[in-house]
């Protein structure tokens, strides 16, 4: 089949920093370089990988560097890949927000791009208004989108409203009402951003269906973007799988999600440290799961307790610090979530200054059997500025295990609590 | 019948074959008919009429929410595009005819400010509203695509019919005028006008342009182009008749202006003030079309990729 989508060494070069003198000295280097030498660009041979985490020396970062792919027409194909590996630089090129430094894209049919929901909407006009100049800026034509008006208004559910202006809606409101034009876009290639991670549940879920109507049908090539692997696997055949600006892997969408799944997680292991630094005002320096006993592991019995420790050190009492921790099953999904101030409020905040021992205790016969990946953020509810605050983020993998009941490792879900079928 | 039959028949299989055929030619050598292909750099000079005309429809629409959100929310509503041009012109009237004295040449002061606040306004809200195109749309611009230059003639359009409400009252107060006895002259050269609002506004938009480059990346320009405005204001006749200014480098500072001719030459049509030259207005075109020019490329340089600086 033909393809709908080429992208022939694309890059994306980004300068890093502010806008200031620096930058006019640059500009002016270059532009007498090219034009007046013409010779190549000098700020093009410079740049580092784009690794969010680490320092780099260079303000010049590629976001994308020497990308080549083919999209057929009608495939699904799902980007996957760390915040920052360039997804979204890559849709943005896509759908021309935005320029590559150099190669070419090429397309076949048109592109109607979701980078955003509701774009240009005015809170001053009605929602029936803000339908109508939403579709036309997406690209659709006032017959069209009279034609689907009523489906349009119908899948927002927003009825009762739809003469009102936006500015009174809820924000929920504004998103149903904003997927609901972009839903009746009629592209030949649709280019997706995470937009299904807004609203209610049940309206995720009319939005997701909606998606698999639009990619499962009509032959139409959609290029999807998303941090939910149960949504990729669901929607897309096909898995691209991005990492610090260039393609780690491109295939079947199910070994590229275990692959980015496994990937994101392969340093990690049963307990996590890091350096000391004097100049924390509050850090993590070790993380460990430990059983009953007291033994670091990292494979758990459903039928046993077992202990998330971590020490941390305070050096200034930081107003306001709480911590988060979850557990993120394999599939992407957060399997249970846990903060500091669930029980007491601000129990952080009377931690003595120093090093001191965080435990959190898991009950037995929660969490169901499968792998796990364990995330720590420490932050404070007030302006953090000006603290000096260190969070872990992803520390350990684990694995539950249940040797106890007949279903054992084969139970689906997120718990393994167990219920009593009682004859009353 | 049978063999003509037949021989459609096996005409149309002919043709089918060999479509297909090369499309599976052009396929295995790698070509196909892409509709878009995006490269690194545009054409420097060329404006995609047929994309903006697809994109019409949303033209409109914005033309109209400039509109509809301008007085939303007020009592009086649209009234208030007649009110706020009338009480400009009251102010005008007492501070620089009252008070100043400024000579009108003659002419009712009303109709002398009127016109004249109402091409300099029309001119004025052009520049600044191209000029600051890409840094007040750069929330849309940064989720979705459409032709970048259709800000700019949004904002000529939208201002376009501000000046034809605000000619409405001119017009108004001319028959007023007229029926009431005081002699206004009116020359043939006011069929032009038409064309001349067109140039002020090919003027602005190409001067506009080039700000707008400009200021994606540093803000320098933007915080001048008042300061430009108000000083323009000042070389330019709108305010004064021409004949008052008597310093002889002065006067030619302000016929270098590219505005003044246009602004003499619609004085003369409706006012019989000012002066009407084919040669003055000539260089104010040829000045637009050097804006014009420039603007253009800057513009389709930066409208790439101005989204990762602005």
């Amino acid at each position: 089949m033909a393809n709908a989508i080429e992208f022939e060494n694309v890059s994306k070069q980004y300068r890093l920093g502010l806008v200031s003198t620096g930058t006019l000295r640059h500009d002016i280097n270059r532009w007498w370089q090219t034009s007046i030498l013409g010779k190549e660009d000098p700020y093009l041979k410079i740049g580092e990988t784009n690794d969010r985490s680490t320092k780099g020396n260079s303000e010049y970062v590629w976001a994308l560097k020497d990308i080549n792919f083919k999209v057929e027409q009608g495939d699904v194909v799902g980007i996957i890949g760390k915040n920052g590996a360039g997804k979204s630089t890559l849709l943005k090129l896509l759908s021309r927000v935005t320029g590559p430094t150099t190669g070419v894209i090429r397309a076949h049919g048109r592109i109607g791009s979701l980078l955003e929901v509701g774009t240009g909407f005015h809170g001053e006009m009605t929602g029936r208004e803000n339908i109508f100049m939403n579709g036309a800026i997406l690209g659709m034509t006032r017959q069209e989108i009279q034609a689907k008006l009523d489906e349009i208004i119908d899948f927002s559910g927003c009825e009762r409203y739809i003469d009102t202006p936006v500015k009174r809606y809820s924000s929920g409101m504004t998103v149903r009402l904003g997927f609901a034009v972009a839903a009746f876009l009629d592209p030949e290639i649709l280019v997706v951003d995470e937009v299904l991670a807004v609203g209610d549940a049940e309206f995720q879920k009319k939005a997701i269906g909606k998606m698999k109507d639009v990619s499962s049908g009509e032959g139409r090539t959609v290029l999807f973007v998303s941090h939910n692997m149960g949504s990729i696997r669901s929607l897309c055949k096909r898995g691209i799988l991005l990492e610090n600006g260039s393609i780690k892997a491109d295939g079947e969408v199910n070994s590229i999600c275990d692959m980015y799944l496994s990937d994101s997680l392969v340093n990690l292991g049963a307990a996590w440290e890091r350096e000391f630094n004097p100049n924390k005002d509050f850090q993590i320096t070790k993380v460990e799961l430990l059983d009953s006993k007291g033994e670091g592991k990292n494979l758990f019995s459903c039928d046993e307790e077992w202990h998330v420790r971590m020490t941390a050190h305070v050096k200034n009492r930081v107003p306001g610090i709480y911590g988060y921790l979850q557990f993120t099953k394999a599939d992407g999904v957060a399997a249970w979530v846990s903060d500091s101030n669930d029980i007491v409020m601000n129990k952080l905040e009377t931690l003595p200054l120093g090093e001191s021992q965080i435990d959190i205790l898991i009950p037995k016969r929660s969490l169901a059997p499968g792998s796990y990946s364990v995330y720590l953020n420490f932050t404070s509810s007030q302006n953090i500025s000006g603290w000096n605050v260190d969070s872990p983020f992803d520390v350990c993998v684990f694995n539950m295990t249940d040797d106890r009941t007949f279903r054992g490792d084969k139970r689906p879900g997120y718990m393994s609590t167990l219920l009593d079928w009682k004859f009353v | 019948m049978q063999p003509q039959i037949l021989c459609t028949y096996v005409c149309v299989t002919y043709t089918y074959e060999e479509a297909s055929c090369k499309e599976a030619k052009r396929v295995s050598e790698g070509k196909q008919n892409w509709d878009l292909i995006i490269t690194p750099k545009d054409k420097l000079l060329a404006i995609d009429w047929r994309e903006i005309w697809r994109y019409r429809d949303m033209f409109e629409l914005f033309v109209q929410r400039a509109f509809r959100v301008a007085y939303k929310q007020t009592i009086l509503g649209p009234l208030w595009f007649i009110i706020t041009p009338v009480l400009s012109v009251i102010v005008y009237v007492t501070v620089f005819g009252g008070i100043a004295g400024i000579p009108t040449d003659g002419v009712p002061p009303i109709l002398f400010y009127l016109l004249g606040i109402s091409i300099w306004g029309y001119f004025a809200s052009c520049l600044s509203s191209t000029s600051n195109s890409f840094v007040t749309n750069a929330d849309i611009f940064g989720k979705v695509y459409f032709p970048r230059i259709i800000m700019p003639l949004v904002a000529v359009t939208t201002n376009m019919l501000s000046l034809a409400i605000q000619l409405g009252i001119f017009v108004c107060f001319y028959i007023y005028y007229a029926a009431t006895g005081t002699e206004l002259e009116l020359h043939w050269q006011v069929v032009l006008f038409p064309l001349l609002i067109v140039l002020l506004a090919l003027m602005a938009v190409g001067f506009g342009m080039i700000l707008s480059s400009m200021t994606t990346k540093y803000r320098d320009l933007q915080i001048m182009l008042n300061k430009i405005i108000s000083l323009w204001v000042n070389v330019t006749p709108v305010i004064y008749p021409l004949s008052m200014v008597t310093n002889e480098k002065l006067y030619l500072a302000m016929s270098l202006n590219p505005v003044t001719p246009v602004m003499e030459a619609v004085k003369y049509s409706l006012l019989g003030q000012g002066q009407f030259s084919w040669l003055w207005l000539g260089y104010s075109a040829a000045f637009t079309l050097v804006l014009l020019v420039i603007g253009l490329m800057l513009f389709n340089k930066v409208q790439k990729s101005f989204m990762d600086t602005v």
